[in-house]
This record gives C-alpha cells, sequence and structure tokens, in this order.
C-alpha cells in the first residue's frame, strides 16, 4: 500500500512537472518560431488580408511560372497577418488598413506599407419593387446606418431620389459580423462624412453597430440582404459585381453621385499621396472618384536583414513587390480588383526603393 | 475529472494488488516443488520465466493506461491555465465587471460579455427545451415499443445521422429553409419579421441536439430489467402506466445525463449558430431578435482582433464559456447523483 502511495506521488509530481513544462511551451509560443522565415530554399511566406487573397493566387502563380519563384500565401486575415509580421514568422503581411499605434508600437523596427490593389465597398439592398438604381448621400448613408432612418419612404431618402417611387417598408440594416477590412473602410468613411458617426461607433474592422443584423463575409451579408425585404447594407466590390447584386450610387466630396466601379476606384486613388501611402481612400477630392474605396497594403520590414535572412531573399522579395505593383497590376481587372492609379504605382515603387539591407538600399 | 483520476488510482491500486499475489502464489509454488525435488525441471524454469514475463506484461500495461489517463488531465488543465493565462490583460484592464457590462466596443476598448453570455444560455436552454420532447419520445419509442426491427433501426440509424451532419450544413439549411419560415411566422404574430434571431438558432440547435439524449436515453430504457416490468405487467398495469411508473422512474438519471450531454453540445455550438443568430451585440429584447453567443463571437472576431486588450477579451470569453460549461455539467452531476440515491 505504501509503495503504491509513493508511487501516485511520483506519478502526481511528474505531472505537475508536465504542466508546468506545456505551460513556459505555450508562453514562448508567443515570441515566435523565427525559424520558418529563414529557410532558403523554401519559398516566400506570406499571411494577411483575405480580400487580397484571390489576386494574390493570380499574381504569384504567374510569378513562379515566369521567375521560378513560390511564394506561400496564407490568408488567414488582416490582423493575423500583422502580429505575424510582428513576431518575424513571414516575409511579408498584408492588410487593408494601414497598422494602428498599437500595433506600431508592438513592432521591433520600422516597416514600410506598400499599396499593392485598391477595392471598394458598395452599398447593396434588397427593394424587389424599386427598378431604378438608389442615389444615396453620406447623411442619409450615416442616418440609415446609425438607425436614424426606420423606413424606405422616409422624407430624406426621398428628397435624393426625387423619381422613385419608395416603398413603406421597415429599413433592415445587414453588416459584417466577423473583423473585416471591408467594415473597416465603410466605417472609415462614415467617420469622415458624418461628426455623429464618428462620435457614437468610430472605425475599426469590428465595432459596435447601433443596429442591425450581422452575417459572417460577403456572403453571409449578401444572403440577409437577398433573403430579408427592405435590407441594406455593405459588401466589396468584387462579390457584388460577380453575384449580381443591385447597388446603390453614392455622393462624392465633390458632389457628384458615382456607380461603383473598377474605374471610379482607381480614379479615387488617383490624389497626391503622402510619401508613406498610408492614407485612407475614402471620401476623396476626386471629382469621378467613388467615395469609398480603400487601398489594399504589403507590409514589409524597411531592414531586410533581420533573422539571418540573407541578402538573395530580401532582393528577391523586393523584385516579387515591384513586379506586382507594374506588370502584376495587369490581373486585377479579371478579378474584379481596382489597378492602381498612376500616382499610387510612383508612391509605392518610391517606397519600395527605401528599403535596406544591412543599411544599403536593395533595388 | 478528478472522479476519473481518483478511479484510475483505485483501480491500479487493486490490479496493483492482485499482480502480488499472484507472483507470491507463483514464488511459494517453486519452493515447495524445490523441497520435494531437487532438481528443477527445465519445464518449471520456463513457467517461471513465463510468470516473470507476464508480471512484466501487467506492469507496462498498467503504467501505459496510467500515462494516457494523465495525458487526458494534463491537456484539460493546460487548456484551462492557458486560457487563464492570455486572458490576464483582459482582466486587468476590465476587472470583474466584464461579467455583466452591456457593451461590446472594439473601437473604444470596452467589452462586457453580458449580451454574449445571456445569448448562450438562452439559445441553448430554449434549444433544449424544444428538443426534449422529442428526444425522450424517440428513447421511449425505440426502447420500449420498438426496440428491434427494420423500422427501428431504420429511425435510429436516421436519429444518429443528425449528430453526424456538419453544423455547417445546418446553418446552410436554417438559413435557406428555416429562415424564412421563422420570417413568415414573425410577421404573422407581428413582431419585427426579420426571421435571423435567438429562435432561429434554438430550432435549429434543438434538432442538432436531440440524438445526444435519444440514444443513450434508448439504451438505458433497453437496459431495464424485464422482471421489474413484467411485475408490473401482471400486475394489470397498461404499457403507459408501466413507462410511467417503472421504466421512466428508473432511467431518469441516464435520462438526464442525456440531456446533460445535449446541453453541453448546444453551449458549444458555433457555427450554425453564427450563421443565423443575426450576430449583434446589443441585448435581445425578446427570443425573435437577434443576438450572439459566446462561441459565435470568438469565431467572428478572432482573426481580426488587431488590439493586444480586444484579444485578450475574446479569450476571457472562451474562459467564461469553459466555466459555464464546467459549472453546468456539475450542477448536473450533483442533479444525477440526487437521482440515483433516491
Amino acid at each position: 500500500m505504501k509503495r503504491t502511495f509513493l508511487k501516485t506521488k511520483a506519478i502526481l509530481s511528474s505531472a505537475a512537472l508536465l504542466v508546468a513544462l506545456g505551460f513556459s511551451a505555450c508562453n514562448s509560443g508567443n515570441t515566435g518560431d523565427a525559424n520558418s522565415a529563414k529557410s532558403e530554399d523554401n519559398a516566400m511566406i506570406g499571411a494577411g488580408s483575405s480580400f487580397d487573397n484571390p489576386l494574390f493566387s493570380k499574381q504569384f502563380a504567374e510569378y513562379a511560372t515566369t521567375n521560378g519563384l513560390k511564394v506561400n500565401y496564407q490568408s488567414v486575415g488582416s490582423g493575423a497577418g500583422i502580429s505575424q509580421l510582428t513576431n518575424k514568422t513571414v516575409d511579408f503581411g498584408a492588410s487593408d488598413a494601414p497598422m494602428n499605434g498599437k500595433q506600431d508600437s508592438a513592432l521591433t523596427a520600422p516597416v514600410l506599407h506598400i499599396p499593392v490593389t485598391a477595392g471598394a465597398v458598395v452599398v447593396s439592398y434588397n427593394l424587389p419593387d424599386v427598378k431604378d438604381t438608389l442615389k444615396l448621400t453620406p447623411a442619409v448613408l450615416a442616418d440609415l446606418f446609425l438607425g436614424n432612418i426606420k423606413k424606405w419612404n422616409d422624407a430624406k431618402i426621398a428628397a435624393v431620389n426625387p423619381n422613385v417611387k419608395l416603398p413603406d417598408v421597415a429599413v433592415v440594416i445587414a453588416h459584417r459580423s466577423d473583423g473585416s477590412g471591408t467594415s473597416n473602410i465603410f466605417t472609415t468613411y462614415l467617420s469622415k462624412v458624418s461628426t455623429d458617426w464618428d462620435s457614437k461607433v468610430g472605425k475599426g474592422s469590428s465595432v459596435n453597430w447601433p443596429v442591425g443584423l450581422g452575417g459572417k463575409g460577403n456572403e453571409g451579408v449578401a444572403g440577409l440582404i437577398k433573403q430579408t425585404p427592405g435590407a441594406i447594407g455593405y459588401v466589396e466590390l468584387a462579390y457584388a459585381v460577380q453575384n449580381g447584386m443591385a447597388y446603390a450610387q453614392v455622393q462624392n466630396k465633390a458632389g457628384n453621385f458615382i456607380t461603383p466601379s473598377i474605374a471610379s476606384v482607381t480614379a479615387a486613388a488617383n490624389i497626391t499621396l503622402p510619401p508613406d501611402s498610408k492614407v485612407s481612400l475614402t471620401n476623396t477630392e476626386a471629382a469621378d472618384g467613388y467615395p469609398i474605396s480603400g487601398f489594399s497594403w504589403v507590409l514589409i520590414y524597411k531592414e531586410q536583414k533581420y533573422n539571418n535572412r540573407s541578402q538573395e531573399r530580401a532582393t528577391q522579395l523586393l523584385k516579387l513587390l515591384s513586379w506586382m505593383i507594374t506588370d502584376g497590376q495587369k490581373f486585377s481587372g479579371a478579378l474584379n480588383y481596382a489597378p492602381l492609379s498612376p500616382a499610387a504605382t510612383t508612391t509605392a515603387q518610391a517606397i519600395l526603393k527605401t528599403a535596406t539591407y544591412d543599411g544599403k538600399p536593395i533595388l | 475529472m478528478d472522479s476519473l483520476f481518483f478511479k484510475l488510482t483505485v483501480k491500479i491500486t487493486i490490479m496493483d494488488a492482485s499482480v502480488n499475489k499472484i507472483a507470491l502464489e507463483n514464488n511459494h509454488a517453486d519452493h515447495a516443488s524445490a523441497g520435494t525435488i531437487p532438481e528443477i525441471g527445465a519445464k518449471a524454469k520456463a513457467r517461471i520465466k513465463r510468470s516473470y514475463r507476464q508480471i512484466k506484461m501487467e506492469q507496462v500495461f498498467k503504467r501505459t493506461l496510467v500515462l494516457m489517463g494523465l495525458i487526458m488531465v494534463i491537456l484539460v488543465l493546460g487548456i484551462f491555465l492557458t486560457l487563464i493565462v492570455q486572458s490576464i490583460p483582459s482582466i486587468k484592464a476590465i476587472g470583474i465587471k466584464y461579467l455583466w457590462s452591456k457593451t461590446w466596443d472594439p473601437v473604444q476598448d470596452v467589452y462586457g460579455a453580458f449580451p454574449f453570455l445571456l445569448g448562450t444560455l438562452l439559445t441553448s436552454f430554449l434549444a433544449l427545451a424544444i428538443s426534449i420532447p422529442f428526444s425522450i419520445a424517440i428513447a421511449v419509442y425505440l426502447g420500449e415499443y420498438y426496440p428491434k426491427g427494420w423500422l427501428s433501426n431504420f429511425l435510429k440509424n436516421t436519429v444518429e445521422l443528425i449528430a453526424a451532419v456538419p453544423s455547417v450544413i445546418y446553418g446552410f439549411w436554417g438559413l435557406a429553409v428555416l429562415v424564412p419560415l421563422v420570417r413568415s411566422f414573425e410577421s404573422k404574430i407581428g413582431v419585427e419579421p426579420i426571421g435571423v434571431g435567438i429562435f432561429s438558432a434554438s430550432l435549429i440547435l434543438s434538432i442538432m441536439i436531440i440524438p445526444y439524449a435519444a440514444s443513450l436515453g434508448r439504451s438505458m430504457i433497453q437496459m431495464v430489467p424485464s422482471p421489474l416490468k413484467e411485475g408490473a405487467f401482471s400486475l394489470g398495469a397498461t404499457r403507459w402506466e408501466v413507462i410511467k411508473s417503472v421504466v421512466l422512474p428508473y432511467t431518469r438519471s441516464g435520462l438526464f445525463a442525456g440531456i446533460l450531454l445535449s446541453l453541453g453540445r448546444a453551449l458549444g455550438e458555433t457555427m450554425a449558430v453564427t450563421m443565423i443568430i443575426g450576430n449583434t451585440s446589443l441585448i435581445p429584447k425578446n427570443i425573435f431578435a437577434p443576438g450572439n453567443t459566446m462561441a459565435s463571437v470568438i469565431a467572428n472576431e478572432f482573426t481580426e482582433a488587431d488590439k493586444p486588450v480586444y484579444l485578450s477579451a475574446l479569450i476571457e470569453l472562451g474562459l467564461v464559456l469553459f466555466v459555464v460549461t464546467v459549472v453546468i455539467n456539475m450542477i448536473g452531476k450533483k442533479v444525477i447523483s440526487r437521482f440515483t440515491n433516491a
């Protein structure tokens, strides 16, 4: 009996030891497994925005056949991409929003934002009896999503759509339930055009929606809109085009009502960009630009010599990115991405030139 | 978990004792034979060798069992500890009011789990209430009325198939079929006809959890000793009376265990609920309103949680879900043991 007791004691103490080991292992997991980005012969590793994924898949497949460089892109979401870059487990990250202050402060070295494509968020609705395209002003859009406009035949909507017979149907708001770059672009836009929205809700990839239903992903929101009479929500331009959804014209800063399209999104980005390209394309000055647009960025470290990376790997990465913002742009149109505007391409090229290896420029 | 560990050690002790006893007996027998016949035969030697090997095998087997059991214990403890450690930033920033504050606003870094806690409990218990009549009826029918035959086999397999269907398919089906039905029902009774919401999610959940209670209940009812039932029949009881006063009282702890299993599934179900609950952080005004559960919030927001406290608040949500599940299970075990003692 005593023997068993001692044994039990031994077992228990070894169990405690194992728990402690497992514990320390999960802690060290946070500081990052840096080895994955080091391996020389392996493919370039990227992670981030799921919005970019269809375009990246096409671009990287093309680049692999012409230049022989394989790129392994994990479409895990912008936030996860940024944290993987912060942990230095990937060669590049991709995000639909520029890095915020808290993410910046977690970094150990400066990061470059390189615009690689632009997308837009369209406002889609389900009003079976309305045949004409609805027009929406920024004020009406904000009032709808704040819950201030409750019926479709509200005077505020009627004022901008004088020729449309609006039904007496309740407005049902549909928004994204998952954190997403699409929500970020949309809420950034609303914060810009409505002080009320800015103070009550704010901008971000997930916000506290004052009203409405949440759907997971573009398909979730689209499903809610299609099923619910009187619903209005926002989805990515590419998704709306591919699925033939009805979407509204939105008034831009210049006062024009703009139909979202690849051309009008590219136009929105043809403005004077700041040198670091970290700018929101919402509500830009461009007269024929669609106001709810946004860049998507690839993120890399400015100093490419870290974690024993070779100069060759750094050069390969920079060449890839340089191709993506020039020749690689020709694949955008077919996939309903807006190609970079001339202004954006020039800015992106200038940013790439500032990347260094051991203090010396790479390109 | 504790009781499992205890049982394991008890079993091991018993096994240990019996192994020792065998070894003693073997030794004894060998000594006895050595006394009468001076030379130990080759046969006897081989036997001794074999019995040592047997004992060794026995110990290896026992140790494997202990190891397997321990790995489970360590895993559960490890998960629990990880959840706690990762929640610390959020616990520090928000404190205990996390549990009852009503605003979930990632932009302002304000996190309150109450709407989701409410949503989880509301959907799970509503689903349970809807599913119990069905699962008990199926259990009684399959266990008592038609325990054999092709029809009962068919029904049994169909019910078990419900558990095998991936939850995302329930989500799709719910969105395509159930939600429009609920919407027309809602417009008839005069609430806002949006279709998705707590009620739809509970309906889907109730279908998903039926098999757990039904299967366990069926096998429990089949295990009721026939002498008990025959006794009741011989006293002139009808079938309904036998079920009411013999079968159900005899099996109630088993039935309750099945219901508990269903509840556990309902609490943690993520995908199907996320697709049809409406995903809003507002507190639901009635059961037809949209809401959110803890599991669906985690599924929705985890990938894009871009601030340390936000991420930590989501992990704390997981911790709360873990604790809620454990507490409900513990209450359930208490209730079961009370039933069994009575």
